[in-house]
Formats: C-alpha cells, sequence, structure tokens
C-alpha cells in the first residue's frame, strides 16, 4: 500500500484584484519561493512538480511548459491539472497521489490564478453545454443563487443567515496579510450592498483575484526528516455530479454530503463538529456558508441557520470556520482551494499568525467548482 | 511496489470529421475497454481524463465528458496534456493504496478546432506569441538546427513517413494509411522549411481509454493472457523558451527514459517494439536517439539500414504512428494501448512476432519540450 | 434499433466566446520592453550563481532557481543558430504575408538565443551561422515586435 504524506511547507502571494506588478510566471515564482522558505528547502530538493490554474482566464496553453522558470521545474518531471473551481484541491490532491505512490518524496504543487487578465464570467460560461445551456444558464452566481432560494424557502434559513457568514469570513481577513478583500464589516453592510442575483448581494458574493499558492509534500520518511509537524494527510476524497445543471438536486449538494461521509469514514470522523479543531471551506458565496453545513453533516437538513446565529463557527467558536478569510476574501480560482490546502495546515503547523487556532489537531478542507463538484480533505497533526 | 497493469483497451477509428460529440467519443472508448476488460462501471473507483479547455473550446473540459465517463458519484480528475501522463496519474493513484481499478480516457476533435491557432495560444503572450509561432513553424526551426547540428538529410527524414504511412495500411484504425516514397515526400508542398506536408502528422479526431488495475484486483478480474504491466515510466521537461536550449539536444528525453529503464530493469537493448511520437518526420529520428536506441545524430543511419522497419529489429510505429493519425492528447494513450494489444498478441496484420517487452513514449508541448516514457511488458 | 440515426439531419452550431485579455507583463519583462522602446536598447540578465546571461530576460535563473537582479546591455547583434521559411498562410497569426523567415538568433553577450524573424535578406540566402543585427521599429510600443527584425550584417 501507499506512503503516509505529510504537507512540509506552504507559501503564497499578497492576493490583490491586479497584481500590475508581476507577470503570471512571477506570482508563481513568489509562492514557489515563499513555500521552499517555509519549508526550509531548496529547489534541488523537490522531485516532481504539478501545477493547475483554469486555462481559458489567460489563455495560455500548456501552462506547465510556460511555468517552467517560476516553477524551477527545469529538467524535472511536471504534468497540469485542472478541473475548475476545484482545480487548487485536484492540485494539492495530485501533488499527495505522487508521494502516496511512492514514486516521488518531495513533490511542489502550484495553484494559480491572474483573474484580472480576463472576463471571468465570459471564461467561466464556456463550462457549460453550448447546445443546450450555455446561453439561459451559464456563469457562477445564477447556480449558487437558486439553491439559496430553494433552501431559504424549505427551512426558513434568511438573508441576514448569509450575511452573518459574509460579516464573519471578512472580518477574519483583517487578521490574514495575505488575503485580497481585508475590511471590516457588518450584517447591516451586507444587506445594503447591490444585489447581484436574488438573493446574492455583493457582499456575499466572492472577489476574483490575482494569487499563486505553492504547497510541498513530502512522504512519510522525507516529511519527518524534513519538517518538525508536518499535517498529515488523513483523507482525500473527490465526488462528482451530473453534467447538466438541469440535471442537479438542487435542496442540498449532493457531492458535498456523500464525499464529506466518505472522508470522516476514512479519517474516523464520526462527530464532525466537535472533532475538527478547524474547518477551511471553500464556500464562493456566503449563502453556501450556510446550506452547505447541512451537507458537511454539522447539523440535520435545515439546521444550519441556527448554528449561524449562535456563533458556532467564528474564531471563538465550537468549529471556527475560515480563519483566513475564505473565499469571498480572495479568490484566485486556480489557487483558491489549494491555499484552503494551504492555510489548514499552517494551522495544524502552528503557523498560522494572528489567525491562528489554538491547539489544531484535525482540520477539515473544501474545494468546490465544476458543476457542483465537491473536493473533501482532512488533514492531521498525527500520523493517520 | 506493488505492480499495475492495463487490463482494458478502447479505442475509436481516428479519422477526420467524426459527427459524434464529447461525450459520445468517451463513451465509445470507456464502453470498449470495459468490455475488454470484462469489467463493468461499477468496478471503476477513479477516473483520469486526459482533456484540453483549449481543443475543447470549453472550460473544465472533464466537465463535458464526465457522465459519459461513469463519473458520477465517483472520484475524477483532469490531466491536461499527453495521454502518457494521463496513464502516470492512474498508476500512481492505485500506487497510493486509495484506489484499485483506474479509467483513462482521453479525447480530441482536431476537425473543431483551429491548430494553428491553438498550439499558437502555447506561446508566451508575453513575448514570442506576437510572432505567430505555432507547432509547425518552431518543430521546422527544430527539425534544421537537428540537420545543421548532425548532417542530417530532409531525404532521411521522409524515410519515416514512407514507413509509418505504410505500416497504417495494417491498421485498420489508422487514418492515412498510404503507400508512399521519398520523392512523394519530397514533392509535397512546403510549409515552413524543411517540413513538407508529408513530413507533418494531420488533423486526427478520435478517443482511447485504457483500464488500469492494481495487482490485487487485476488478478480477480482478468486472466493472465489480458494483463500487461506498467513495468516502468519517467517523464522530464525541459526549458521553455526555444532559445533557452538546443533544440536538437534530447536531454529531457533521456532523462525520462533512463527513468523508465531504471524502474523497468531493461535497456533499450530489450525493447521489442516502441510507439514514439512523431508528430513531425524529424521527431521520430531525434527520440530514437533520446530513447537510448541510437547514438545522437546517427538515428538517419539506422533508419536507412530498416533497423525500425515493420520486419526490422525493433519496429517502431507499427500502428502507422502520429504521422498516420495525430490526435494529440490521445496520442500518447494510443501508444499505450497499442503496445498493450501488441504484447497481448491482439494486433491483427500489425502484430510484432514474439513481442515481450514494449516502449510508449509521449510529449507535451512545443518542439518536445516535456517527454513521458513507457516501458511495458507481459 | 439505432436506425432512426441515419435519418436524422445533422445539425452544427458555431460557437464565437469573446474573452479579451489584458495580460500583465511583470516587472522584468517591463524594464525590458521599456528600454527597449524608449531607449532602443537590449538588455538581458545575469546570474549571480552561475553567470549565465539571458535574453529575453527571465524572473530566475533556469539552473540555479536564483534571483536575477544584474542587467547586462547586450549589443544586439547575434548568430543564427536555425531559421525556418514559411510558406503557409495564416493571417490571423503571422506578422506578414509568407514566404518570410523566423530564426533563432544566438545573442552575443548571452547564453540563449532569440527567436524572431529575419529580413532584409532572401529567404533562401538565410544560412545557419550567419551574423545578424537587430533593426529596431520607428515607432515602438513595448513588446517583442518593438524589435522589427534581425538583418545579416553588411
Amino acid at each position: 500500500m501507499g506512503n503516509r504524506v505529510g504537507v512540509i511547507g506552504v507559501g503564497q502571494t499578497h492576493h490583490a484584484s491586479r497584481r500590475l506588478d508581476a507577470s503570471g510566471v512571477e506570482l508563481i515564482a513568489e509562492a514557489v519561493t515563499r513555500a521552499l522558505d517555509d519549508a526550509e528547502l531548496t529547489i534541488d530538493q523537490i522531485d516532481a512538480v504539478v501545477i493547475g490554474n483554469m486555462d481559458h482566464f489567460e489563455n495560455i496553453n500548456y501552462v506547465d511548459m510556460w511555468a517552467t522558470d517560476g516553477l524551477g521545474s527545469f529538467m524535472k518531471p511536471v504534468f497540469k491539472v485542472t478541473t475548475g473551481g476545484t482545480t487548487g484541491t485536484t492540485v494539492g490532491m495530485c501533488g499527495y497521489y505522487h508521494a502516496a505512490s511512492g514514486l516521488f518524496d518531495v513533490v511542489l504543487a502550484v495553484g494559480w490564478e491572474k483573474n484580472s487578465e480576463s472576463d471571468t464570467q465570459a471564461a467561466i460560461a464556456t463550462c457549460a453545454n453550448p447546445v443546450l445551456e450555455r446561453d439561459p444558464f451559464a456563469g457562477a452566481i445564477g447556480p449558487l443563487a437558486t439553491e439559496y432560494s430553494m433552501y431559504m424557502k424549505a427551512y426558513g434559513a434568511t438573508e441576514e443567515d448569509a450575511a452573518l457568514v459574509a460579516v464573519r469570513d471578512r472580518n477574519n481577513a483583517l487578521n490574514n496579510p495575505y488575503a485580497h478583500n481585508r475590511m471590516e464589516c457588518t450584517v447591516e453592510d451586507v444587506m445594503n450592498s447591490p444585489m447581484l442575483s436574488y438573493p446574492i448581494k455583493f457582499l456575499d458574493m466572492c472577489p476574483r483575484s490575482d494569487g499563486a499558492c505553492a504547497v510541498i509534500l513530502a512522504s512519510e520518511e522525507k516529511a519527518k526528516r524534513l519538517c518538525p509537524r508536518p499535517a498529515w494527510i488523513h483523507a482525500s476524497v473527490v465526488r462528482h455530479d451530473y453534467t447538466h445543471f438541469g440535471d442537479l438536486e438542487w435542496q442540498w449538494m449532493p457531492t458535498l454530503e456523500r464525499g464529506s461521509a466518505v472522508a470522516y469514514k476514512i479519517a474516523g470522523i464520526t462527530d464532525p463538529l466537535k472533532q475538527f479543531d478547524v474547518a477551511e471551506l471553500y464556500l464562493p458565496a456566503s449563502t453556501t456558508g450556510v446550506k452547505w453545513m447541512d451537507s458537511l453533516w454539522f447539523c440535520d437538513k435545515g439546521g444550519a441557520p441556527e448554528l449561524i446565529r449562535k456563533n458556532t463557527f467564528g474564531m471563538d467558536g465550537v468549529l471556527p470556520i475560515n480563519p483566513s478569510g475564505g473565499v469571498i476574501s480572495t479568490n484566485p480560482i486556480g489557487a483558491t482551494a489549494l491555499i484552503r490546502i494551504g492555510e489548514a495546515a499552517w494551522q495544524i503547523m502552528g503557523k498560522a499568525g494572528d489567525r491562528q487556532v489554538p491547539d489544531v489537531n484535525k482540520a477539515l478542507v473544501t474545494g468546490f467548482g465544476g458543476c457542483s463538484w465537491s473536493d473533501i480533505m482532512i488533514l492531521g497533526a498525527d500520523l493517520p | 511496489m506493488e505492480r499495475v497493469a492495463v487490463i482494458g483497451v478502447g479505442q475509436t477509428r481516428y479519422e477526420q470529421g467524426k459527427r459524434e460529440t464529447f461525450p459520445e467519443l468517451v463513451f465509445e472508448v470507456a464502453t470498449k475497454a470495459l468490455e475488454d476488460a470484462g469489467i463493468d462501471i461499477t468496478r471503476i473507483d477513479n477516473i483520469v481524463s486526459v482533456s484540453s479547455d483549449f481543443w475543447d473550446g470549453r472550460t473544465i473540459s472533464s466537465m463535458a465528458i464526465q457522465d459519459a465517463a461513469g463519473a458520477y458519484g465517483k472520484d475524477i480528475t483532469t490531466v491536461e496534456g499527453d495521454g502518457t501522463f494521463g496513464v502516470l496519474y492512474g498508476m500512481m493513484r492505485i500506487l497510493s493504496g486509495s484506489f484499485g481499478v483506474t479509467l483513462v480516457v482521453s479525447h480530441h476533435k482536431g476537425t473543431e478546432s483551429s491548430m494553428n491557432g491553438i498550439t499558437n495560444t502555447s506561446f508566451d503572450p508575453l513575448v514570442e506569441r506576437k510572432l505567430g509561432l505555432d507547432a509547425v513553424s518552431s518543430a521546422a526551426l527544430q527539425a534544421r538546427r537537428y540537420m545543421s547540428k548532425y548532417g542530417v538529410l530532409e531525404e532521411q527524414f521522409a524515410l519515416v513517413p514512407v514507413k509509418n504511412h505504410g505500416n497504417a495500411k495494417r491498421n485498420p484504425l489508422a487514418m492515412l494509411p498510404m503507400d508512399i516514397t521519398v520523392e512523394d515526400v519530397m514533392n509535397s508542398p512546403v510549409l515552413a522549411t524543411p517540413l513538407k506536408k508529408l513530413d507533418c502528422s494531420p488533423v486526427t479526431d478520435g478517443a482511447c481509454a485504457l483500464v488500469l488495475a492494481a495487482d490485487r484486483e487485476a488478478k480477480k478480474l482478468t486472466t493472465p493472457a489480458k494483463r500487461v504491466w506498467l513495468k516502468g515510466v519517467g517523464h522530464c521537461t525541459d526549458a521553455y523558451r526555444l532559445g533557452d536550449r538546443d533544440l536538437a539536444d534530447t536531454r529531457a528525453l533521456k532523462k525520462a527514459a533512463n527513468k523508465a529503464y531504471e524502474m523497468a530493469g531493461v535497456g533499450p537493448a530489450d525493447i521489442d517494439l516502441a510507439e514514439v511520437y512523431d508528430a513531425f518526420s524529424y521527431m521520430e529520428l531525434m527520440w530514437l536517439e533520446g530513447l537510448g536506441f541510437c547514438d545522437d545524430g546517427m538515428a538517419a543511419g539506422d533508419m536507412e539500414r530498416g533497423l525500425f522497419d515493420f520486419d526490422g529489429k525493433m519496429p517502431v510505429n507499427a500502428s502507422g504512428g502520429r504521422l498516420s493519425a495525430n490526435p494529440v492528447q490521445v496520442a500518447g494513450l494510443a501508444s499505450v494501448a497499442e503496445c498493450v494489444l501488441q504484447l497481448r498478441g491482439e494486433a491483427g496484420d500489425r502484430q510484432v512476432e514474439g513481442a515481450g517487452t514494449a516502449l510508449a513514449h509521449g510529449i507535451n508541448g512545443m518542439c518536445g519540450q516535456s517527454h513521458c516514457v513507457w516501458v511495458l511488458g507481459k | 434499433m439505432t436506425d432512426w440515426k441515419d435519418e436524422v439531419e445533422e445539425i452544427v452550431f458555431e460557437g464565437k466566446i469573446a474573452v479579451p485579455y489584458t495580460w500583465t507583463v511583470g516587472s522584468t519583462l517591463s524594464k525590458w520592453y521599456g528600454e527597449l522602446r524608449d531607449n532602443a536598447k537590449i538588455w538581458g540578465n545575469r546570474c549571480p550563481s552561475c553567470a549565465k546571461v539571458f535574453v529575453p530576460p527571465k524572473i530566475k535563473c533556469n539552473d540555479c532557481y536564483k534571483d536575477l537582479n544584474d542587467w547586462v546591455m547586450l549589443p544586439g547583434t547575434g548568430t543564427v543558430e536555425t531559421y525556418t521559411v514559411v510558406h503557409y498562410e495564416e493571417p490571423k497569426l503571422h506578422p506578414r504575408k509568407a514566404p518570410f523567415v523566423y530564426g533563432v538568433i544566438k545573442m552575443d553577450g548571452a547564453d540563449t538565443g532569440m527567436v524572431h524573424l529575419i529580413d532584409e535578406v532572401e529567404p533562401e540566402k538565410v544560412k545557419v551561422g550567419m551574423r545578424v543585427e537587430a533593426v529596431l521599429a520607428e515607432e515602438r510600443e513595448g513588446n517583442i515586435m518593438d524589435i522589427k527584425y534581425f538583418r545579416p550584417i553588411a
């Protein structure tokens, strides 16, 4: 069977709406250099590299070839993976499988995006079936707005519940020097912000950012030798749904529910609310921070609003969610889900600075994208 | 290390202007591969889609085909690059212990896209892209560098398409079986010197799927006759800008090949047949050197002596090669598929007698910047 | 069972999505293009570790992964390492009508080559090993076409 694998270093750029000072390759170099510094490694110690982003945002084909100078991948094994919004976790998982396979010991996983270089919605629109769905329903906001409308109707969740999530994530970002949007925010601010697509308002929604994240993973022996406190990978699960938006379940998030159930089983989690010490979740809109809590088995269906109103997931709550500020604060799409892994790893390693949650032993990470796809990873301070 | 086998193969016919949609192509080959492996979709526990946002004209390329690949409720991921890299990822996922049976599937419709426009986007928008370079003009630069470094002649390049199109006559799946001569190649329209039309691979549509299984699963699922082992693999990337490297130096390929040979415990002399990525005629010569079958600069001479002919010492591209059908991302997967069929003794008229060990090779990026090499055995 | 497929009239949709791009050039190339545009100079940068000089400049050395902060002015001359005479037409991509010549020019003072056009010479007369010099455009905008082409040194 395979090796156990730990994250031994993380690097991020300072994410921004537009990094005018850095080309894509420069952003990548920034993140990689910081990850190497974090892990106290040189580029020679990297055995393999994997990279990901969403092509249409920068219009660069064969990004794994193009990024060579930034990745330090000259004469190394490299390839690219890409899966839309889940690209970051796909990249992290790919790095994990490289090391777990036994074929490579120290692996560099890089996710990046320069969303400033294109029209985000136009680029995303191409994911929809050109014959059936692209004209009426493409883009990210519509589907998210639709699912929360249904949840509100079914369980009495409110726009204010979503606003509480936005307030939490946005204020958390004030502690994160890397976050793109760092702003004080109240429920009133959110409720008064312009409506994008009912019920999602401007401050409910994630930005698009320029940024990169690099995560270094190592197989057990190497990880133990190179890092005092690796963040060990306990579970890595991906679940996909149907291709066409019209075929999906809208009342709940099946991929998240099923995927997390499998991940919890693998990692021995029976009471997620109690057993996780921190969660970095891919919540692209505040509404998902309400609705998807059910799907993560934190409560029964419809139970999320009560948890939100009790501040269960605040920094002082039972299970802090998104101390980093989450996706609502920072969203360089190819990197976003990898940042969840990086932030969770730092929480375990005790390197999360002002946003550190005390005594983190187990962390939950999710990625989201495509057509309601979910990626779930569980990291722990102890060996799995 | 646990062994991983290929237990199922499915391919479409490679041709231009296919009417099937991407999902229809993927469904066709996934179904064929499952049938070949004697299993159904429920036995697949994870899927690797090898697909490209650029060639599909759709972002999140796996989204279009995931239903067709049986990915509902499953763990699926997407490698964007040549199929050989997809097989590698499929294998790593099995070796990790997380999965037992991987479906690797790739699709490509060249006729629905603009080859030159798309390959132009491989060039850095900040530097080389404005010059209008694409796969053909950059390959032409590499071909001439190879010629001037080693004294290889255009007539010697031409031996490759003559051989490969001829080989394609034995492959019912290949797009361009042809009887041509060196003179035909030399007289074909010049695209970018020294490359002429018959030096270049065609635009092709097609799909391919493989079922990979861990030793522990393969033993339960199939007979020994159906199992071909992935014995060794290596991949490696050279510098990006064309001016950053000696285009005739195959150092990245050498590194990848050596890794594959070492892992498999064999050397070039042990290989009975090879499927090599001949996107252009001269590339077959260069890659044969990088793979260690010839000394640097000597492949042309060996090619003239018939070493790599179908009835030669080590047949290269018995399938007809990419020159006879080049569905880009699918191509490397098809090469692995061909090696599997050969080693099983199922290659029909193109069967290489007594094949026991085979080599499949794929490239990524322009001018073969990145290489992935596979050694397969029975 | 599937006979109906033979009767169906096949429909084809044509799609065109306009996704305009604005690429950030970044610090390194901005400096390079700035010098080219404003001062008509071609610079390279050098690795502090292995002393390799790169043109176009890089952000990090290929081999050493060190930051490149030493800038070296180059004479703008070089030797043709390889070339090709393009005969096919791609009006949307090509900077000019065929036939025209691309070359990789090994730049004097640097360890890398630059890809560009070669002109002011008949295509059949271009040779590997030819000595060439950069010809800059009169009106420069800060991109690779600020170099019009390379021409043989008289």
